[in-house]
């Protein structure tokens, strides 16, 4: 009971954190509208080729994770900076559980998460998209839950580096391969044999994968409980890490 | 309140290609009464913060124990951290938050209801002049209306024992002087142990009742100030003496009462230990036997005095250049 109080005091706090910066929650909406509305018409005519029967229904579950995967990444350059200005360590000199720092910054995270994914559901719908209202329910968990693994991650590196200009490379070492394999725009069928091979060691690809399952309504595929698997992973490893660092944090 | 025994913290640190182990804290013990104000006096990087670090369980001890308001700091961390208040250097509040909000969320992760936070924070303000700041945010603040906003998030709680890492560093001499005074007030009003680090001779001076000096991790004195000062070195005297024919026999007269007696010009200089007692008889004894001042002074040692006694180095120069010491980055921040 104090833990979910804990949690929820820090995460009340980071949201009005947020809401004082308008712009941020701004550019977290636009994000997913301007690649619905910008990328979306330019897979339409490639459709065929995919060998998928409607480009929404491929797309929307790809920019879902995506937009999972990359703005929790981006998390923990916030925390860098409440670090330096001593946040870090009044919060830790507190009673407070230290998993409980943690997971009300990841609420944060993840409600805002929450919000940009229904909107880009809501969009998708709106332009034509087509699916299951129960498999949709399931992506959208599965999206959560790899939000939550990515800011947890980005949380804990933030506070081991302490540094956004050693992070910034960090993360974009990380991102590149996770965009290219994930078959997040263009699906990874497409690509040569030893393409694909390389890509099944992507934990990212078979997430992207289950979420397009869930949205199609095959409930009962391989990817779907390889990419579930691989997302409740992620976030227990994360939430393990990024708990460890909070508590043993020095300097 | 404090019992710290053989203290121990050491760090890895990369000299080149090499990992040298540093001792950060080199086994330090130290007891605090309750109701005491002690000044923890060092030059940057003596292991003050880290000391400090450990006391408040942020970082687990490599070697010794210590209890704090009754309490494990390795075992009890949760009765440790809410028994007592700390203040670090950083402060503790964000730029773009509203203060008040900011002390009731403190408040209430300490366990307190919101109105309970609410109300506690806001008596604060009042006795910190605080008030009206309510809402304005550390960016529209100045230094010390800041630095007590740092205080105010460390007594939310109304805790018995209170850290304050050094809590005038890179405050204006008006604003310095008048957080003494607050800091002053912590004990006289609210019955506060406190414990404060410093590396400015003058505050730990002005406000504590004993003061502690660490040097390379070490505690190398810990008495009040007037006794450490009257210890180590005495206080000078410095004549001026009108006739120049006459300065042997004033050397000669204040011999009598000081060591380490010199002539230089016009002067006779010496050390006497509570020079406050010995003057006045000396200057009975000089005016008896004719002798004539231009001018008497008597200089109080300082803290640096002390410092310089005990180790060999003024406090400047140890700041200036930690010879032997690799410079331990995040180890003192």
């Amino acid at each position: 009971m104090t833990f979910v109080r804990e949690s929820f005091i820090v995460f009340r706090r980071q949201v009005r954190m947020n809401l004082r910066n308008p712009a941020w929650v701004l550019i977290g909406v636009m994000q997913p509208v301007l690649y619905l509305v910008l990328f979306g018409p330019l897979l339409k005519p490639l459709v065929d080729d995919f060998g998928v029967e409607n480009p929404y229904t491929f797309l929307v579950p790809g920019l879902l994770v995506q937009l999972g995967m990359f703005g929790a990444f981006f998390a923990g350059f916030g925390l860098i900076g409440e670090w330096r200005e001593g946040v870090v360590e009044a919060e830790r000199v507190t009673p407070a559980s230290r998993t409980a720092l943690l997971v009300g910054r990841l609420s944060r995270d993840v409600a805002q998460l929450f919000v940009q994914a229904l909107i880009l559901v809501g969009l998708g719908f709106a332009m034509g998209m087509r699916a299951p209202a129960g498999g949709v329910v399931i992506g959208v968990l599965l999206t959560l839950l790899v939000g939550g693994a990515c800011a947890a991650a980005s949380n804990a590196l933030a506070l081991t580096t302490k540094s956004e200009d050693v992070m910034a490379p960090v993360i974009n070492m990380v991102m590149m391969p996770v965009l290219l394999l994930s078959g997040i725009l263009l699906p990874m069928t497409i690509g040569p044999d030893w393409l694909q091979r390389v890509s099944d060691f992507m934990p990212f690809r078979w997430i992207v994968d289950a979420v397009r399952d869930t949205f199609t309504g095959d409930f009962g595929t391989s990817q779907l409980m390889w990419g579930t698997t691989w997302a409740v992973a992620l976030f227990g490893l994360a939430l393990w890490w990024g708990t460890a660092v909070f508590r043993k944090e020095n300097a | 309140m404090i019992q710290a025994r053989g203290l121990v913290q050491t760090f890895t640190t990369k000299q080149g290609r090499k990992k040298v182990e540093v001792r950060a804290v080199d086994g330090v013990d130290l007891d605090v009464a309750e109701g005491e104000v002690v000044g923890f006096l060092g030059p940057n990087g003596a292991g003050k913060t880290t000391t400090l670090r450990m006391l408040t369980t942020l970082l687990r001890p490599t070697a010794g124990t210590a209890r704090v308001a009754g309490y494990d700091v390795a075992t009890q961390s949760k009765q440790v951290r809410q028994s007592i208040g700390y203040v670090s250097q950083a402060g503790g509040v964000s730029s773009y938050a509203r203060a008040g909000d900011e002390v009731v969320d403190h408040g209430m992760l300490y366990g307190l209801s919101q109105a309970q936070a609410t109300a506690s924070g806001q008596q604060l303000f009042e006795q910190l002049d605080l008030r009206g700041l309510w809402q304005r945010t550390p960016k529209q603040m100045s230094g010390g209306q800041k630095r007590r906003l740092d205080i105010v998030m460390g007594l939310v709680h109304d805790p018995t024992l209170i850290f304050l890492d050094e809590p005038t560093t890179g405050l204006d001499p008006q604003a310095r002087a008048n957080l003494w005074e607050h800091i002053g007030r912590l004990r006289s009003e609210r019955g506060a142990t406190v414990f404060l680090t410093t590396h400015y001779l003058e505050e730990a001076d002005a406000l504590s009742d004993r003061v502690m000096i660490i040097d390379q991790g070490r505690i190398v004195a810990s008495d009040t100030s007037e006794n450490l000062k009257a210890a180590v070195s005495g206080d000078q005297v410095d004549l001026e003496v009108a006739d120049p024919t006459r300065l042997t026999d004033a050397a000669a007269a204040l011999e009598t009462i000081a060591d380490l007696v010199e002539v230089d010009g016009q002067h006779v200089r010496g050390r006497v230990s509570r020079a406050g007692r010995a003057v006045p008889d000396l200057l009975r004894d000089l005016d008896r036997t004719g002798i004539e001042l231009a001018s008497i002074e008597v200089i109080r040692p300082t803290l640096d005095d002390v410092f310089l006694t005990l180790t060999g180095r003024s406090l400047r120069d140890a700041e200036a250049g930690p010879t032997d010491q690799p410079v331990l980055e995040g180890a003192d921040q």
